[in-house]
């Protein structure tokens, strides 16, 4: 079959992308983040990164269009993010896809955000040129979402193994940002400083690691590959609040390496864990938090020890980006599967079964 | 020439217009509106699709493209102008935008000669209404402003807005219209206002959506400090 000529919609959280893919070749990955807006509230506004979205999206496309040098009309597909996400943000790109596909007649394929994340993985000159590894995970660690899937078929096999149960670990690191008074983004802001501290300084909670949340791995426990933050995040703010009540300055660096220590060592631990007890030999570390040095790091050397290799792929198709939208629509055409009816809705709590609506 | 005109401020709803550039013969080809004011994501492109595979129309055939700008709540009245800004761009086609709330007044004006200045209302939730004054021939002469139902002036109120908030508008000294108190603004009425004054030679709007509201959004104040 010929190789579909897709563009992606991207607008489930603070960046508008739009990304035009032909078959597995990227032409476009174009983005308009919104992060400058939420600077002042230290988190993201999902109305504000609503507004946003409504005025960035025909710009983004515009320029996405320019750049991969190709008209609308020559598009084959269109797709877009349909969940999970933010429902007012998600509603933009959805609106904005289906307008689209009136206008030009062209297929439209609602896609699933987390499964795209993975679907990078399929670009040539990517980490796994144009074809994934059969026994792939992939691990998702963003200010959104907290994750470890198993891929079996990127188009239409994808479990999840385990994910947060209350903040993702981006969102930790904003939380913890502002209790240290670092701004935000808090994942840049606390990767810097924990550089110059010692991450042994203090010995902060991993959430769900207790016997009765992990069980083994014959008889698993309700959380074995689950994350929780919100522990993590008190105990921080009760360290803070102890040096203060004590009159003592408070070890920033030293509260923000060991912070980081302990997020960084329970997402690698439990994400390796998975992989090992589901032969899963290969590892994609994906979402805006992979930039992260600490995490890059101790994933590295576990998935090493461990014998699974390990991919990254770059920066700018991590974060959130329309490209990898229109690269797994790319591979779910190629598999001969129907687009979207055009009634479909945006849902905002999206499982990872569910790759294509 | 044809118009495709969207509204998404309170209920869903779409309609091709045919009118002559001198102003008469306008009329409404084609419409749909939802009942409720939440399915708008779905609905409307299947929606728009049917209008024009109904009416035989491509993109090409529509010479412009309406959309009501409120004011409505935040995330329904987005996807009317998302949905209205991308046809635009993939048509290459003129696009304005019109306040919702005249889509009522030239309702109000089609269906009985007002006496006096009056208003239209539409449910702003949060015990709250958008509304607009106009005078006896339809001209806008204050609004659009969202505000509690006992805030507003002592004259015909006309919409849905009205009917929910019957006993405090009338305690303000209001009259709810009982044949307008569960209109909506519709694209079709939003499409005659919007051809009456692009006839007379009349600007409309920017699509910038008159949301009348802030984000919510509170900035976090300083953390206290354990002391
Ligand atoms: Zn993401």
């Amino acid at each position: 079959m010929k190789e579909p000529l897709v563009l992606g919609i991207e607008s489930s959280c603070d960046e508008t992308g739009v990304g035009i893919v032909r078959g597995t070749t990227l032409l476009a990955n174009t983005v308009s983040s919104s992060m400058d807006e939420h600077v002042r509230f230290g988190g993201v506004i999902p109305e504000i990164a609503s507004r946003a979205h409504l005025d960035a999206i025909v710009p983004t496309l515009r320029e996405a269009l320019d750049t991969a040098g190709v008209t609308l009309d020559q598009v084959d597909a269109l797709a877009v993010t349909s969940g999970p996400g933010l429902a007012g943000a998600l509603m933009v790109g959805v609106c904005a896809a289906k307008a689209l596909a009136v206008a030009t007649g062209k297929p439209l394929y609602a896609i699933n955000h987390l499964v795209a994340h993975v679907g990078v993985g399929l670009l040539d000159d990517g980490v796994y040129g144009g074809s994934l590894p059969g026994d792939l995970g992939a691990l998702l660690v963003s200010g959104g979402h907290t994750e470890i899937l198993r891929v079996r078929n990127i188009a239409a096999d994808v479990e999840l193994l385990g994910s947060t149960i209350d903040d993702a670990a981006g969102e930790a690191y904003d939380k913890v940002a502002r209790l240290l008074g670092l701004g935000y983004p808090g994942g840049p802001a606390i990767d810097r400083i924990a550089r110059t501290g010692d991450p042994r300084a203090f010995r902060f909670p991993r959430g769900l690691t207790q016997p009765k949340y992990m069980g083994s791995a014959e008889a698993p426990g309700p959380h074995r590959y689950d994350w929780s933050f919100s522990g993590l995040k008190t105990a921080v703010a009760r360290c803070v609040e102890q040096h203060e009540a004590a009159g003592k300055p408070v070890p920033v660096a030293d509260i923000a390496a060991s912070f980081q220590e302990a997020v960084v060592d329970v997402v690698t631990s439990k994400a390796v864990l998975a992989c090992r007890e589901h032969g899963l030999r290969n590892l994609l570390l994906g979402g805006g938090v992979a930039a992260n040095s600490r995490l890059r790091e101790l994933t590295a050397e576990r998935c090493a020890e461990a014998g699974i290799s390990l991919a990254v792929p770059p920066f700018s198709l991590c974060t959130d980006n329309g490209a990898m939208v229109a690269a797994l629509a790319s591979r779910v055409i190629m598999d001969g599967r129907s687009p979207s009816d055009l009634a479909f809705a945006p849902d905002s709590s999206l499982p990872v079964t569910t790759v294509s609506a | 020439m044809i118009l495709l005109v969207i509204d998404t401020s309170a209920i869903a709803s779409a309609a091709i217009i045919r009118w002559h550039e001198d102003g008469s013969d306008a009329a409404v080809l084609a419409q749909f509106a939802t009942e409720d004011t939440k399915s708008h994501a779905e609905v409307l492109a299947p929606g728009v699709r049917a209008l024009l595979e109904e009416q035989e129309l491509g993109g090409a055939d529509v010479d412009h493209i309406v959309v009501g700008v409120g004011p409505g709540p935040f995330t329904g009245l987005r996807s009317g102008i998302a949905t209205a800004r991308a046809l635009a761009f993939a048509w290459g086609t003129p696009l304005s935008g019109l306040m919702s709330l005249d889509a009522m007044a030239w309702d109000v004006l089609a269906a009985a000669a007002p006496s006096s200045d009056f208003l239209v209302a539409t449910d702003a939730r949060r015990r709250e209404v958008y509304w607009a004054r106009y005078s006896p021939s339809g001209l806008l002469l204050d609004g659009p402003h969202v505000a509690y139902p006992h805030a507003l002036p002592p004259l015909p109120v006309y919409g849905a807005g009205a009917g929910i908030y019957r006993d405090k508008l009338a305690e303000a000294g209001a009259v709810v219209m009982p044949s307008f108190d569960r209109a909506q603004p519709t694209a079709a009425s939003l499409g005659l206002a919007a051809v009456e004054r692009l006839a007379r030679g009349e600007e409309l709007l920017d699509t910038a959506p008159r949301y009348l509201r802030e984000s919510d959004a509170q900035v976090p104040g300083p953390r206290k400090r354990a002391l």
